[in-house]
């Protein structure tokens, strides 16, 4: 059977959030049913019984898109070091350091080249597990780097967000990454080289406030949340409840945020028809 | 100079109280003398402790309720300032400010958030929060300014973008990202000012420029102190900790190049004296444009980009080196 041999890609639990596993068998935190694990990693994370879209790992994410799930990393060496000094309940320094042994990442992202569909291109995905994917001067560099590289080689880039926004514990170096990437951008732009980014649950804050939102293409995976400001800061600034589906990926396709919803099945498919649109 | 703040800010206290009784008195050679010097004093001793603040002071300091707002700058360093509204799309947004000015005769493009002032101006003004109407707003004059190759001047003080139902809606995040991407290009000198609250992403998204200057007591921070206490130390009553924590002060952010320069402020703080911290604040901006104006459209895009491409703290972990 197919999934037999995509096994060697398996799925990292983030949490017992996302991924409740009781030896084989994961459940589904939407529907509640029991799927079978080697299920659902054939289904690419997604819930073979209602769709509900698992968190994924970058790496996991990178073998998704990837043909034969073949990509080589990039600036992986780079690292936070710590450069306010960061002391809140436990030092950041030590938080980076717990996240790296959990992770085997030095940050939040893993950017990489490799083939889609035959086709070279950049991806950077995120990385929920690590400070929630939050964005601080490693990844501000490595997205840059990666934006530069697609520059030089006339390669496209994908970025797959999945963030609470940027890192409080680099202060405002983390803030200035959005414009430093919104820059970097620019010049992609203007090189008419694409860019698609690809919103998954949750993308929120500093990064949606900036090259998210900035795609070619902004394509969303069903149920994300993706906004500005998150829900809690909403509802104790207006005093109101928010309305069912709010910050969803469906909201803000309705509201024109969005060009369109793609389910992560159909996410390589739709990136390679999307790149070969824009020439590549 | 005496090392207890308590005992500082009592001597300014006796020392206001007296230049304020002979003040009172008929002038006379003596009194002027004796006058002049406490002055002198009174001005020496709030320099001392407006130095010493902690960075939650200044927080406070940032938003003190006489501090000067964007358009009391507008009005002491601009002249005919004529205002432009709307964004074209949805609305004109209150929060934010813009429009025609002249800066020492030369025409330009002056935009800002507006706090307002009073009760019934800070509610109208939504208190300076603004919503993709006000960041779109801004783009547009900018790009008005580019057209007719009119410099641009930002003024920022804003706890930050507004976070409301409509203004997600309508795509607040959108909004402020679309203006990073443009003010990276526009090809005319910008020049953006923190002048009191540099609150995030609200204050990122007119917070592109060729220079970025910002007030001794401003503060700039990727989160405020008390949304940083409720989140990393689960307690509001943390503020003071995440304040220092966050390295938000004007020479904290100097020191990461985030920043180009400090603009003093009197002592005592802008709000002891608006029109003297008006005057430093234009002595800085003449000088930021005059060392622009210059400068070829491609030089003042690559510094411009290389100005934001070098920010940040990274090290090589293999070897161990500082890259950025
Ligand atoms: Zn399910």
């Amino acid at each position: 059977m197919a999934w037999f041999k995509k096994g060697k890609t398996p799925i990292v639990p983030i949490g017992d959030r996302t991924v409740r596993t009781e030896g084989l068998w994961s459940k589904c935190e939407e529907c509640k049913q029991a799927i079978w694990k080697k299920d659902l990693e054939s289904s690419l994370g997604v819930c073979p019984q209602c769709g509900f879209h698992f968190r994924i790992s970058a790496r996991e994410r990178l073998s998704q898109l990837y043909d034969e799930g073949v990509f080589q990393e990039y600036d992986d060496h780079l690292a936070s070091n710590d450069p306010l000094n960061f002391v809140d309940k436990k030092p950041y320094h030590k938080r980076l350091q717990q996240m790296h042994a959990a992770t085997g990442l030095r940050d939040a992202l893993v950017s990489a080249e490799g083939k889609l569909n035959g086709k070279p291109v950049l991806i950077c995905a995120m990385e929920p597990a690590f400070i929630s994917g939050s964005m601080g001067s490693v990844m501000g560099e490595m997205i840059t780097r990666a934006i530069e590289r697609a520059l030089e080689r006339r390669c496209p880039v994908v970025i797959v967000s999945c963030s609470g926004g940027a890192r409080m514990q680099e202060g405002a170096l983390s803030l200035v990454q959005m414009a430093k990437i919104s820059a970097a951008l620019a010049r992609l732009d203007e090189a008419r080289i694409p860019y698609v980014s690809v919103l998954t649950d949750p993308t929120t804050g500093g990064v949606t406030a900036s090259f998210a939102m900035l795609g070619d293409l902004n394509i969303a995976e069903p149920g994300a949340l993706i906004g500005f400001a998150g829900p809690r800061v909403i509802e104790q600034t207006i005093r109101q409840k928010l309305p069912e589906g709010f910050q969803k990926s469906e909201f803000l396709l309705a509201h024109g945020m969005l060009d369109a919803i793609v389910d992560r099945r159909q996410l390589r498919d739709y990136l390679a028809n999307a790149l070969s649109f824009c020439g590549h | 100079m005496d090392e207890n703040p308590e005992n500082e800010r009592a001597e300014v206290d006796r020392l206001e109280r007296q230049i304020e009784e002979l003040s009172k008195l008929v002038p006379n050679d003596n009194t002027a003398g004796e006058l002049e010097r406490m002055r002198r004093r009174l001005e020496r001793l709030r320099k001392e402790i407006y130095s010493k603040l902690t960075p939650w002071q200044r927080v406070q300091l940032a938003r003190h309720s006489q501090r000067p707002v964007v358009p009391d700058f507008i009005d002491l360093i601009f002249e005919d300032f004529t205002e432009l509204h709307g964004d074209r799309r949805f609305e004109d947004d209150p929060a934010m400010v813009g429009g025609m000015a002249r800066f020492h005769g030369e025409p330009c493009v002056v935009i800002g958030t507006h706090k307002g002032k009073d009760t019934k101006q800070k509610l109208q003004r939504n208190f300076g929060m603004p919503k993709p109407e006000g960041y779109r707003k801004a783009l547009r004059l900018m790009k008005l300014a580019e057209k007719f190759s009119r410099p641009i001047f930002t003024l920022i003080d804003t706890t930050g973008a507004y976070p409301g139902i409509g203004a997600e809606e309508r795509g607040q995040a959108e909004a402020i990202a679309c203006n990073l991407r443009e003010m990276a290009r526009l090809q005319v000198p910008i020049i953006v000012t923190i002048t009191g609250e540099g609150g995030s992403g609200g204050a990122l998204g007119i917070g592109v420029g060729d220079r970025v200057l910002m007030l001794e007591h401003a503060y700039y921070s990727v989160i405020s102190p008390e949304g940083c206490a409720a989140i990393l130390w689960k307690d509001q009553s943390q503020v003071e900790e995440a304040a220092t924590a966050l390295k938000l002060t004007a020479m904290d952010l100097r020191g990461f190049q985030i920043i180009d320069e400090v603009v003093p402020e009197p002592g005592g703080g802008a709000h002891a004296a608006p029109k003297a911290a008006a005057a430093q604040l234009d002595e800085c901006l003449k000088r930021s444009l005059a060392a622009l104006k210059g400068l070829p459209i491609r030089k003042l895009l690559e510094g411009r980009y290389q100005r934001f491409r070098s920010l940040g703290s990274v090290i090589e972990a293999a070897t161990g080196t500082n890259t950025a």
